[in-house]
């Protein structure tokens, strides 16, 4: 099956436009249900044929679902491996659906629907892991979307529940709500001037956890962090939301503060250290994507701080995920070795920064 | 049991990896383990995930004699604790006692107190007769026997067994 990304509304990606509130730090906001469907073992669990079912059940209940009606179904088991990879560059598939942790390939029967801001992944870890991404600081305005969509396909497909446990989930960590609740945020300030460490140990003993970019077990590249809640039962899924919204709020103030301290104190390096970022990203000629994200981190700090005019969040949001490997095979038509693929990274930042150059020194 | 490395001391450190949908078991002397970096004391658990096989160890040296299994799907308490991971809805009934006391280690609680899923009368009222209901129906008196057999309830669950192959 070839993947036209035509076809995927959005791409999946409309959280890149950064609409939301404090978009040029939080980049943002993503509410994660998951479910399992009653009467089917869960799909560790589960033989090919339950898989086919669920899936098969799930693609008939799309039409009676608001929200989900206009979604793409994407078998990701019969996708290419680099077409599974950019899926999960555009985290509409975690790394286990896609495949990438085992050499046998994705799993049977995973698949994802896609609509504009709704993913929903199916028989990963569990038969559904309903996704909603919002543009910037947006938890609320995610959940309440994730709950009118839950709750219409939980009329058609009945989930699994317990009475008192409430949904049930393969793994007893997510059971309860099943709700992971995250944000996206760029925290340069807090790095440079070392407060981050700190910062981290505060959201454990909130009950919070931070991950890298691609969620668990990612590491933290270009200053990206997500935090999350950790626990799922016990309290509402608006309580949760809550409690990690007032973390993320003092966060960004904390990050603000850093950003002034930065300028104030060491005003001229900062500046030097951006502008380098920036001529880096502008006129190399090769760039490992973890150099990559570093540099875009340096810019991204550079426009917030409105060093560099005319250089969109939106445009930097774009080459953060654009720039990937798969994301660069896909534009060149084939697959890339991984000096090719650093090759076209750079070509490709290039020509997107020199379309935007308005910058005057 | 010799250190899976030196093959030479005892070993002492009893680590189960999970990578992918992959569990294998490591099995290291202290000297070896010290070496890649693995505490032998009990650390602190960093996250839920440890928390709570870190109290399913715990558990697996307190239970004496046979390990319950889930009468639906089949998978066993031990194959539970091996990859943190339950086979199905049942074995949540099945594993209740033990579940319990993760939940309430993980979460600090075990009383859902989130949305309420919609009635299931309300959800299967668009589905066609027939198959459905039926497959409700052995759903239920699978659940009901998962649960009696996990109480030791034997003379119910030789009952339900009865009844749900007569469904079948």
């Amino acid at each position: 099956m070839t993947l036209d990304l035509s076809l995927l509304p959005d791409g999946g990606l409309q959280w890149l436009a950064p609409t939301g509130e404090h978009a040029a730090i939080v980049l943002s906001s993503r509410i994660r249900l998951a479910r399992n469907l009653a009467g089917f073992a869960f799909p560790p669990r589960s033989r090919e044929g339950e898989r086919l079912r669920v899936l098969q059940a799930v693609r008939q209940a799309l039409p009676a679902v608001p929200g989900l009606r206009d979604g793409v179904v994407v078998r990701v088991d019969e996708c290419t491996p680099s077409e599974r990879l950019l899926l999960h560059e555009r985290h509409l598939v975690s790394r286990e659906l896609a495949g990438l942790e085992v050499s046998a390939g994705a799993p049977t029967a995973g698949a994802v629907v896609v609509t504009g801001d709704v993913g929903v992944m199916v028989n990963e870890e569990d038969h559904l892991r309903l996704q909603v991404f919002r543009s910037g600081f947006d938890l609320e305005g995610a959940l309440q979307h994730a709950e009118g969509v839950d709750r219409a396909l939980g009329a058609v497909v009945p989930y699994a529940v317990h009475p008192e446990f409430g949904f049930l989930t393969s793994c007893p960590t997510n059971t309860g709500t099943g709700l992971r609740a995250s944000v996206l945020i760029h925290l340069p300030g807090l790095v440079l001037t070392q407060e981050i460490g700190k910062v981290l140990q505060g959201l454990q003993h909130m009950g919070l956890t931070h991950r890298g970019l691609y969620g668990e077990g990612s590491e933290v590249l270009g200053n990206l962090f997500q935090i999350s809640n950790q626990t799922t039962l016990g309290r509402s899924e608006g309580e949760l939301v809550d409690q990690l919204a007032r973390v993320v709020r003092r966060v960004v103030d904390r990050e603000e503060e850093a950003r002034r301290v930065l300028r104030r104190e060491a005003g001229y390096i900062i500046e030097d250290k951006l502008w380098r970022a920036y001529g880096t990203l502008r006129h190399a000629r090769s760039l490992t994507g973890e150099e990559a994200m570093q540099l875009l981190s340096g810019v991204r700090l550079a426009a917030s701080l409105q060093l560099v005019a005319g250089l969109s969040i939106y445009t930097l949001n774009k080459l953060l995920i654009f720039s990937q490997t798969a994301h660069l095979m896909h534009a060149a038509g084939r697959a890339l070795t991984e000096s090719e693929a650093s090759v076209a990274r750079a070509r490709y930042v290039r020509s997107v920064l020199a379309a935007e150059a308005r910058i005057t020194d | 049991m010799l250190c899976d490395q030196c093959r030479e001391r005892d070993a002492v450190v009893h680590l189960t990896q999970i990578v992918g949908q992959s569990v294998a078991q490591v099995h290291l002397c202290e000297r070896c383990a010290a070496e890649r970096g693995i505490e032998t004391t009990v650390a602190e658990p960093k996250h839920p995930l440890g928390d709570f096989l870190q109290a399913v160890q715990q558990q697996a040296s307190q239970l004496p004699g046979d390990l319950p299994r889930c009468a639906y799907c089949g998978t066993s308490l031990q194959e539970f604790r091996a990859s943190g991971r339950l086979g199905c809805a049942h074995c949540y009934a099945a594993f209740d006692q033990s579940l319990r006391e993760l939940l309430r280690r993980v979460h600090g609680a075990t009383r859902h107190a989130g949305w309420r899923p919609v009635p299931a009368e309300a959800a299967t009222a668009g589905r066609p007769e027939g198959a459905g209901d039926l497959a409700a129906r052995l759903d239920a008196l699978r659940g009901e026997l998962a649960r009696a057999v996990a109480a030791e309830a034997f003379e119910s669950a030789a009952a339900l067994r009865d009844q749900i192959r007569a469904l079948e």
